[in-house]
């Protein structure tokens, strides 16, 4: 009750804040400023849409389905999941240079990488190398926790543990006889992933780290036997399995698989007849996915989408069009602000 | 409160006894046999809310009384219970933020109270003590302590005033933190306690508290050695009242009766009601709707849920098998765990921070009110108060205004302008050279065609030097004359008694004050009393010295009051002044025909009139009632009535000796403010306790009333026509009018086109007290008139309503806030008066004005002078209210395009409960991304300058009945935020056809995705505020700018540092790559644009409704102005001196 006399004894601040009156910029969207820069920004969106659209369209994609759903492809006598071991050719010919260098990706649909339970179930301080989860892997990881011996599962989690394992040889048969292209695994995985985020345990050699614990069982090999070609892809760090574990975003996704890059085929896939063999690993038919290989070379957009393109020349001319519509709606109803 | 509660829960025993019996000094008493000190309350003050022990349980309770904060708790609590997508942090910690943040603003308030109430419990004061002086902290007084104060102290309790160190046993207080009057009134000791207070032995018995200030009934027993114990009645003329403070008297002794929470003052302290804003309401509405989308979704989401996974081999794909324990679990009870699961997914929907930002504005916006300095008052050296920060908004959406008069259009400072002398007029002008003029010729009086004889001229003089109750202050020379009595300090001149002697007075009335000065002018001067002698100086420098036998005081029903005096002579004499309507049936009929076309007149000029009476009494009349006085005076019970009844019976058979009148001045641009508030659409109510010919010229001088304005009359005089019974007549006459003026002239629906000039005819309805509680209370119609009366009030432009008791006023604004479409009623008064319509109307307007301080303290805005009402509704209330309408709208319209893209998500992943956004997002979004510039906009936004929102009130008939917050708007705004969400989500969408999005050929994965969503969302939001910003100041571009610099910089952050407290690194990196690939880019710009594309051209096309900005367009505004000064030539003018302009 008191303190309402004392508080507004004194006279209020003169200052711009308290009084509202801070010098203020009052901008007027009118139309002399919306009309020329709708159609400059109309211009500028039309010459980058043509840009991405050319880019586009030069992007060669080759796509082959493989899943073996038809009674024709040579992959049908594989699609039985009970048949382990099967291998499977697919066979395509290139008519004009596949410029390089060529990315081989391999594509799943239906499939739902971007589940939450299936993202979750993975134990990241195992896979940044914490041998304490190698023993007790997280609760996230169950089913794939321990096995049935209660041994832990390492590296746990649903994730891991369905690794996509379709292994792939690209031949080009050159008058009759096949000629092996080069893969190179190197570098399809992120940076940071690689040499950062993941770590293998800081045990040489790497199997040791691995004692008392056993592989996920969809694999066929343990972790540190994934690419027995090249000791420090293994482990955690395996480009692969990199790859693998940066879930997709949507059921139908593409992931890299290997570049082409070396040798020969440094320049891209010759004119000619290739032949893919596939050692058919990975079921999808269960839950009604299909399987895939892209070919296609990236340009500095990435790779082949023609939607940034088309969007482009579509909003850039609609600004056009839309400036042209102000301008007859001011001539015609002129606004008291032009005169 | 709690303690009061306890207090009446154990004081039951004592409240079934209707009186209390209180030992003076504690000392027992003779005639009791044992001395059982009874026990009262304490006479602490408790108006905190918390202590530091209970604060913590007793404030979290409270806030989760909120519904909204309860919401989030529950949100809380299941994410904390069940397997969700988002970890309980990110609605745990804005949870905690928000109650954090109002517990610390509530524990400060409520340590200001802890601090105001040890200011008051701890100030030291003098109790007698056996004898012995001794000073105590306040708080420890007990009931039956004699307490001594000091002049210019208050009082710590309520006390029964038992020594004064005046001569005539009396001492002066002021009341007016009480009840606002800032006269001083004397109380009386009670007789025969004068000398030795440390052997008096007394008891008090007195009724139990009760909150009415003016009601005290008990009585005091005096023992005096073995004689029989005296009784003295107690009345409120011997209470005390704690929160008075004592004035002109130097020291009195008094015992307490009532302490602590029992004081008057405690019981009348009330917490005022929590007044709640429209926007508020509309808010809930909309919360409510956002709430079934929540649901909606939530239900949908878990229906696909389930009939995704009936279709075969998406049950449980290998790949993703279900452990052991979700196998078990039943099916129905995973339904509804997936439902609050994604309950809890959308739960962002409903922002938490909505309500911490909306608080935020209203306590930091409702400084720039006090702070306005075109509020400040150099007279009273005080801006403008606020009370309350929750009712910002709604001073921009008033409908009607209901005013006092008296101080609040008009300036309660009196002059006396005229009399009438028996039928004679005399005017008095130009005052200071007529008295010299006067002082050498015959007479004083000045004289217009005739006068009237000198006998009568100088009874009337006398009449007015004597029958008043007005006290002379003794100026002491460095006295400050002006504070906030209402005293006239008058310099006399050197051919006075007293030379270069200040004198002022103080009286209960200004007209009062009015009335003595005026006799002074004419050579009467009253020179104050002298114990019970009231001395007067006559025309010859005589000083005449009368005794006061009786105050006949003035009261509210009688509108009159006496004086019964004893001349040297030894008549005695009543001199009585009053009201004409309450004078005229007490004297003779020729008198009034004489008299009474010069107080009409004078009333229609707007002047206050007063008839002065007479009477000369004999000695048995005088002794009879004297007798009847005396008796009344002492009786225990009724004894108001009895009171009453004695002086309705002294007070007739008087002659009529002249009439006076007294200007009112108007306020300073009273009419102007009127003016605007009727072109911006309001209605304004002018209710007022005074007569109708008074409050009706004043309406005129307000240009309330216009020439053209046809006025219905509803009165006690319309409805004595005819002779028939006033009921019947009342019928009548209220459908007549309806028809009038609701059915016959084009209905005024059109408000919008409705402006000044029109030529519509314009109706003012007058009614009066009488006649309203007729139409309230005629009993099985009432409710029929009631709807006639208000139908008729609503199609008037300005109504009037005259001779109104306080409640009458709550009861009209209680009728019309509760009326169809619940207008929005403003009240604004000065006076104690009018507290009761302040509190009853959606916004109460106090103004710091001469009544002292009740009516402001019972607003929630108070103002210093009428005229800043203008800048508080048009200015502030248009400014606040489009604030916070477009802070409500865009809050929503923010969170719906935040969620959207995470509902169309879970058509992606299989209805998992995946959130798109990493945690951080979430958590932030609300918090830090986009709170800032939308509370900048919402403090600083002013869409159209302050001035022109002021020279042109029609613009706040723009946002009138909620305009921004209706559902068309909403409408609007959802729409927007569904397209802007379906963009998002669907643009990156298409993007994400091709994972692909570097040159390196590597993939993006999910939280890529999420991030472009996040960071097109975040930048669109921005800039669409940006976009409807149209007032920049450097606070506005440094938040806008800021905020989307800190989400970058946060960003990177996030993502380019392996937190160590996290167990998953989701964002690693993501940000940084996705700046690395250009599509990423050039799809965030595109779909910037494409969101904004809509509102752009919208802007564009719509033709400018206002004229903006003072530097954009200089021809506009003159020509504007241009034309309103030629079409309004008569308002341009101050009617703050024109007020008797009559048409």
């Amino acid at each position: 009750m008191m303190k309402e006399e004392l508080e507004t004894t004194n006279r209020p601040d003169n200052t711009a804040f308290t009084q509202q009156r801070l010098p203020a910029w009052q901008p007027m969207l009118s139309a002399g400023i919306v009309i020329p820069g709708f159609v400059l920004i109309g211009l500028a969106f039309i010459g980058i849409g043509v840009a991405l659209f050319i880019t586009s369209q030069n992007i060669t994609v080759l796509e082959k389905d493989y899943t073996g759903v038809e009674t024709t492809s040579d992959c049908y006598k594989c699609s039985n999941p009970s048949d382990k071991n099967c291998t499977c050719k697919l066979e395509f010919s290139l008519s004009n240079l596949f410029e390089g260098p060529v990315f081989f990706y391999y594509g799943l649909s239906n499939y739902f990488q971007s589940q939450r339970s299936y993202g979750a179930s993975k134990d990241e301080y195992q896979l940044s190398g914490d041998l304490d989860y190698f023993k007790t892997p997280i609760s996230a990881c169950s089913p794939y926790q321990y096995d049935a011996n209660q041994n832990p599962i390492v590296p746990c989690g649903s994730l891991a543990n369905s690794m996509f394992n379709d292994t792939f040889k690209l031949y080009q048969i050159v008058n009759g006889t096949k000629k092996l292209v080069p893969f190179d695994g190197k570098g399809i995985a992120w940076w940071t992933d690689y040499n950062i985020k993941y770590r293998n345990p800081s045990v040489t050699p790497l199997k040791n780290a691995f004692n008392g614990t056993v592989k996920p069982s969809f694999w066929s090999k343990p972790a540190y036997e994934l690419d027995t070609s090249d000791p420090s892809n293994n482990g955690f760090v395996n480009q692969d399995f990199l790859v693998w574990m940066r879930r997709a975003a949507l059921p139908d996704f593409r992931k890299l698989y290997r570049r082409i890059t070396e040798g020969d085929y440094a320049r891209g896939l010759p004119a000619g007849n290739y032949s893919l063999e596939i050692a058919y690993n990975y079921p999808v038919l269960s839950f009604g996915g299909r399987k895939k290989v892209v070919f296609s070379n990236v340009s500095w957009m990435g790779g082949k989408n023609q939607f940034l393109g088309i969007a482009y020349l579509v909003v850039g001319s609609l600004c056009v069009v839309m400036s042209m519509v102000m301008l007859i709606v001011y001539a015609k109803f002129k606004f008291p602000e032009d005169d | 409160m709690l303690r009061r509660r306890l207090n009446r829960l154990f004081g039951r025993d004592e409240r079934r006894v209707d009186s209390r019996t209180i030992y003076v000094g504690h000392r027992p008493c003779p005639a009791t046999d044992a001395f059982i000190p009874p026990k009262f309350c304490d006479n602490r003050i408790v108006s905190s809310k918390y202590t530091v022990w209970n604060f913590l349980p007793k404030n979290l309770f409270e806030q989760f009384r909120r519904i909204a904060n309860f919401y989030f708790l529950i949100i809380f609590l299941v994410q904390v219970i069940v397997d969700t997508p988002t970890s309980p942090v990110t609605s745990g910690l804005p949870l905690f933020f928000v109650i954090t943040v109002t517990a610390i603003k509530q524990g400060y308030e409520d340590w200001l109270r802890h601090k105001a109430d040890n200011e008051v419990n701890k100030y030291l004061v003098t109790v007698l003590e056996d004898g012995r002086r001794t000073r105590k902290e306040s708080e420890k007084i007990k009931v039956g302590d004699v307490v001594e104060v000091v002049e210019d102290e208050t009082f710590p309790c309520d006390l029964i005033l038992l020594q004064s160190s005046r001569e005539d046993e009396t001492c002066f207080v002021t009341t007016a933190s009480l009840d606002g009057e800032s006269n001083h009134k004397t109380h009386y000791t009670v007789p025969d306690t004068e000398k030795g207070l440390e052997s008096l032995s007394a008891t008090v018995e007195c009724e139990q508290p009760q909150p009415d200030l003016y009601k005290f009934v008990g009585r005091m027993h005096i023992y005096k050695n073995d004689q029989e114990p005296a009784v003295r009645s107690l009345g409120p003329e011997n209470l005390l009242l704690k929160g008075a403070t004592l004035k002109n008297t130097q020291k009195i002794y008094g015992v307490a009766v009532y302490s602590g929470m029992e004081t008057k003052m405690a019981l009348n302290y009330q917490g005022k009601s929590q007044k709640r804003s429209v926007v508020e309401k509309s808010i809930n509405a909309f919360l409510l709707v956002y709430l079934c989308i929540l649901v909606s979704k939530a239900l949908v989401c878990t229906t696909l849920k389930y009939v995704w996974q009936s279709q075969p081999g998406q049950e449980e794909p290998w790949y993703n098998q279900k452990t052991q324990k979700e196998k078990d679990a039943n099916l129905y009870l995973n339904m509804f765990t997936d439902f609050l699961s994604f309950m809890v997914l959308f739960n962002f929907i409903i922002p938490v921070s909505m309500y911490v930002t909306v608080e935020m504005q209203k306590f930091l916006g409702s400084f720039f009110i006090s702070w306005d300095k075109d509020f400040f008052d150099p007279e009273i050296q005080e801006g403008a108060l606020v009370n309350t920060s929750d009712l910002n908004e709604e001073l921009g959406q008033v409908e009607y205004v209901f005013t006092d008069k008296t101080g609040t259009l008009t300036q309660n400072s009196m002059e006396f302008i005229e009399c009438c002398i028996d039928g004679f007029q005399y005017k008095n002008r130009d005052s200071s050279t007529e008295l010299d003029g006067f002082c050498v010729t015959d007479g004083p009086v000045s004289m217009l065609q005739q006068k009237a004889g000198r006998e009568e001229e100088e009874l009337f003089l006398r009449a007015l030097c004597l029958c008043h109750t007005v006290q002379v202050k003794e100026s002491t020379g460095q006295e400050d004359g002006v504070g906030d009595q209402v005293d006239g300090v008058l310099g006399l001149d050197g051919e006075m008694v007293h030379p270069a002697e200040l004198r002022g007075f103080i009286a209960s009335s200004p007209d009062e004050v009015a009335l003595v000065k005026g006799a002074m002018k004419y050579g009467f001067t009253f020179l104050g009393m002298e114990s019970k002698n009231m001395r007067v100086m006559n025309r010859d420098k005589d000083v005449e010295t009368y005794e006061l036998l009786h105050v006949l005081n003035f009261d509210p029903v009688r509108r009159r009051m006496s004086v019964i005096v004893r001349s040297n002579c030894g008549d005695i004499m009543l001199f009585c002044k009053g009201a004409d309507s309450s004078i005229f049936p007490r004297v003779r009929q020729e008198e009034v025909d004489r008299i009474s076309m010069h107080v009409e007149r004078n009333a229609t000029e707007g002047y206050r009139t007063l008839c002065v009476a007479y009477k000369l009494l004999s000695s048995e009349e005088y002794a009879q009632a004297d007798a009847g006085l005396r008796e009344a005076r002492l009786a225990l019970d009724d004894r108001e009535e009895k009171l009453m009844a004695v002086y309705n019976q002294v007070e007739t058979g008087m002659s009529l000796i002249g009439a006076t009148a007294v200007e009112d001045r108007l306020q300073e641009e009273a009419a102007e403010t009127m003016e605007a508030l009727q072109r911006a659409g309001m209605k304004v109510w002018v209710l007022t306790g005074d007569k109708m010919e008074t409050a009706k010229s004043t309406c005129y001088a307000c240009r309330l009333f216009q020439r053209g304005t046809e006025l219905l009359e509803l009165t006690v005089r319309t409805l004595e026509d005819g002779g028939r019974r006033r009921e019947e007549r009342l019928h009548e006459v209220l459908l007549d009018y309806h028809k009038r003026a609701v059915q016959d002239p084009p209905p005024v629906k059109t408000r919008v086109t409705r402006s000044w000039t029109s030529a519509k005819q314009d109706y003012g309805f007058i009614i009066d007290g009488a006649t309203l509680s007729l139409v309230f209370n005629s009993s099985p119609d009432s409710s029929h008139y009631k709807s006639l009366f208000l139908q008729i009030c609503q199609n008037c432009t300005t109504v009037l309503c005259c001779r109104m008791a306080p409640l009458q006023k709550a009861q009209i604004v209680n009728m019309v806030k509760n009326s169809k479409g619940s207008p929005i009623t403003l009240s604004i008064g000065d006076g104690a008066n009018d507290v009761s319509m302040i509190l009853e109307a959606h916004i109460g307007i106090g103004i710091k004005g001469k009544e002292g301080r009740q009516a402001v303290r019972n607003s929630d805005y108070a103002i210093p002078k009428l005229k800043h009402l203008k800048k508080l509704l048009l200015g502030h209330g248009h400014l606040y209210y489009v604030r916070i309408a477009h802070l409500v709208q865009y809050f929503f319209y923010k969170n719906l395009c935040f969620i959207l893209p995470q509902f169309l998500y879970q058509f992606f992943c299989g209805s998992s409960q995946q959130p798109l956004y990493d945690a951080a997002y979430l958590t932030m979004y609300n918090i830090c991304f986009t709170s800032m510039p939308i509370l900048a906009y919402s403090l600083l936004e002013q869409h159209i300058c302050m001035e022109v929102l002021m020279s042109n009130a029609t613009l706040y008939r723009d946002v009138a009945k909620n305009a921004m917050l209706r559902w068309s708007p909403f409408l609007y705004w959802t729409l927007l935020g569904v397209y802007q969400g379906l963009l998002f989500f669907f643009g990156v969408r298409f993007l994400f056809s091709n994972p692909a999005l570097q040159d390196n050929g590597q993939v993006f994965g999910n939280w890529s995705y999420g991030t472009i969503v996040f960071t097109v969302l975040v930048f669109t939001v921005t800039l669409k505020l940006a976009m409807d910003t149209r007032h920049w100041t450097w606070i506005n571009h440094f938040v806008i700018w800021g905020s989307l610099a800190f989400y970058m910089v946060f960003s990177f952050f996030w993502g380019g540092i392996i937190w160590p407290f996290l167990r998953q690194q989701r964002l690693y990196f993501v940000f940084a790559n996705m700046l690395r690939s250009v599509s990423a880019w050039l799809v965030i710009i595109l779909l910037i644009l494409l969101s904004l594309l809509p509102e752009i051209l919208l802007l564009v096309l719509r033709k400018p409704r206002w004229p903006h900005s003072r530097q954009k367009k200089p021809l506009v505004q003159s020509g504007e102005g241009e034309t309103q000064s030629s079409a309004r030539p008569l308002l341009m003018r101050t009617f703050s001196d024109e007020s008797n302009t009559i048409l």
